[in-house]
């Protein structure tokens, strides 16, 4: 991709992002009736999932680069794939905040370690946090690209067992909405406003991750030419 | 504000914060390219003008 059609691309993107996060929020104080048992706080939900789901396509995008970089040997993947583990942990510490604060208003508590959907996500989070240590132990080149994408891949395998534990666990707290019966666990409205946050976040992550890969590109290019200048 | 209201708010407002934050970090690294160029461009320069 030519780097005007990027710069472009990063361009639309937030101002996708802007609009689409704008009419969500204002769909979710203004249109959306209450929740009949969650009531006003159910509102958090319209950042909570959109920010985790947004969290796991990061992840997720970031191991389809790895395995491109370990098909291709191509190096670019690298700094691609970096990229994306670096906007899935973003996005994975608002999901976390986020929750937290949930919990806070629904269940009494900021953490209940009892819930395996919360611990499944913080265990992916640290795992992708560390993904940082593990980069910046080794030397650049391309062992460092080779054990980063292998590592980024196999962080990917936990995203279904974080997405499915709440699903395949009874009797726990942490509400189930994307279910078989979506249909009566969410309104006409409330799906509506969630789609629509859901995109705004997914276009705010591509915006930021287009931006952060310019950046980082540019300064591997300075390296390269303080290198052969010095 | 009821304490439902409190909380929404609260979470909201932390993922500005996040944002904003990260804005500010992107910022300073902005700043940061721009001065490498600038050294850079300076090597460049007295390499070109170097001894003749």
């Amino acid at each position: 991709m030519s780097t005007s059609l990027r710069n472009n691309t990063a361009v639309a993107l937030a101002v996708a992002a802007f609009v689409l996060l704008l009419g969500g929020l204002a769909l979710a104080f203004y249109w959306v009736p209450d929740a009949p048992l969650e009531g006003f706080r159910q509102r958090i939900f319209y950042i909570h999932v959109p920010v985790a789901l947004t969290a796991y396509a990061c992840f997720g995008w970031a191991a389809w680069k790895a395995l491109r970089l370990l098909s291709t040997r191509d190096q670019r993947y690298d700094l691609e794939s970096y990229t994306a583990v670096h906007m899935g942990v973003i996005f994975g510490i608002l999901t976390l905040v986020t929750g937290s604060i949930w919990a806070r208003t629904s269940w009494g508590v900021w953490w209940s370690w009892g819930e395996r959907q919360l611990v499944l996500f913080l265990v992916l989070f640290l795992f992708y946090s560390a993904y940082f240590m593990l980069r910046y132990s080794v030397e650049p080149g391309p062992r460092r690209a080779s054990m980063s994408a292998v590592y980024a891949l196999f962080g990917v395998v936990l995203i279904p067992v974080s997405f499915l534990a709440i699903r395949l666990a009874e009797g726990l707290i942490h509400p189930v909405v994307f279910d078989r019966d979506i249909g009566s666990n969410l309104a006409g409205s409330q799906l509506l406003t969630f789609a629509v946050c859901l995109a705004g976040t997914l276009a705010l992550a591509g915006a930021l991750y287009a931006n952060e890969l310019t950046g980082k590109r540019i300064d591997a290019r300075l390296s390269e030419l303080r290198e052969a200048l010095e | 504000m009821t304490s439902a209201e409190r909380y929404v708010t609260a979470a909201y407002l932390v993922v500005l914060g996040v944002l904003l934050a990260y804005l500010v970090i992107y910022a300073f690294k902005l700043s940061r390219l721009e001065r490498e160029v600038g050294e850079l461009a300076e090597l460049a320069r007295r390499r070109k003008e170097g001894p003749a």
